[in-house]
């Protein structure tokens, strides 16, 4: 099984009001359930469902999957810094498995 | 020496065709050739119609790219940004990736906030077979705007497809 750590790439830093570009990736099947292995039988779906990013205690962006998400979903996105805090990242997986990751942001030239 | 059956047990060349024809006839009769699961333009507009309860779609204000030829549909890249000023008044409430002819039409939805800043994203979606891409786009004001981009799948090397 291949390691399911997600990845996030963002400044650390940034400016009252600045939009910032956010980068994530999770290594994921993204399996539909609808292809045969090896076996002859149908590999059991094991998806992403839902991903969502949240500022504080805040919404910044959720998505919701379908079938039609490559594996490994990656999803680039802005978010605008009115103040410093923590940016929490969540992924959530067929059979209530979770994954989540954090990235704080500082207020610089307040 | 060649051993030949007996003449009236030989098929001549037009007996051999009629058989053909009519095997082709009745493997279409019973769908001996399966016909692949996929979606239709027609069931992607139905999806987009439930997705969006039915309102009004408006063109424009959504800018797509997309790869009008790829060589992997497994991954293929898209960028979707759409004009907002992403206000409390007035920004994208959500955001739905659709496909004409993938398995299910479905690929994802996106739900955006004020917070967001700026409505664009960048992800890589799976495109089974070359076709269009549905984006739309719901409103805070519960205006929803579209846009399609058509994206060719090769199938190999050679091209073909």
């Amino acid at each position: 099984m291949r390691p399911e750590m997600p990845r996030v790439k963002m400044q650390s830093t940034a400016k009252v009001g600045e939009v910032i570009q956010i980068k994530t990736k999770i290594r994921h099947p993204m399996e539909t359930g609808w292809r045969k292995g090896g076996d002859g039988k149908a590999v059991p779906r094991n998806r992403i469902t839902r991903f969502v990013c949240m500022f504080e205690d805040k919404e910044v962006l959720s998505a919701d999957y379908d079938s039609g998400v490559s594996t490994d979903p990656y999803l680039l996105f802005y978010s605008k810094v009115m103040k410093g805090g923590t940016y929490t990242f969540r992924w959530e997986a067929d059979g209530g498995q979770v994954f989540l990751a954090s990235r704080p942001v500082t207020i610089t030239n307040a | 020496m060649i051993i030949r059956p007996p003449e009236e047990y030989r098929l001549s060349r037009r007996q051999v065709l009629k058989l053909g024809g009519t095997v082709a006839a009745m493997a279409a009769i019973f769908g001996v050739f399966p016909s692949a699961a996929r979606a239709s333009p027609r069931k992607a507009k139905e999806r987009l119609a439930e997705l969006t309860n039915g309102a009004a779609l408006q063109k424009g204000r959504i800018h797509i790219t997309l790869p009008s030829l790829t060589q992997d549909g497994k991954r293929t890249r898209i960028e979707v940004a759409v004009d907002s000023p992403m206000t409390e008044e007035d920004h994208v409430k959500a955001l739905h990736i659709l496909a004409e002819r993938n398995t299910v039409p479905d690929i994802a939805t996106y739900h955006f906030s004020p917070l967001s800043g700026m409505t664009k994203i960048a992800t890589r979606i799976r495109v089974a077979k070359s076709q269009t891409i549905i984006v739309a786009a719901e409103m805070s004001d519960g205006s929803i705007f579209y846009a399609k981009a058509r994206c060719k799948v090769a199938r190999g090397a050679g091209g073909c497809g």
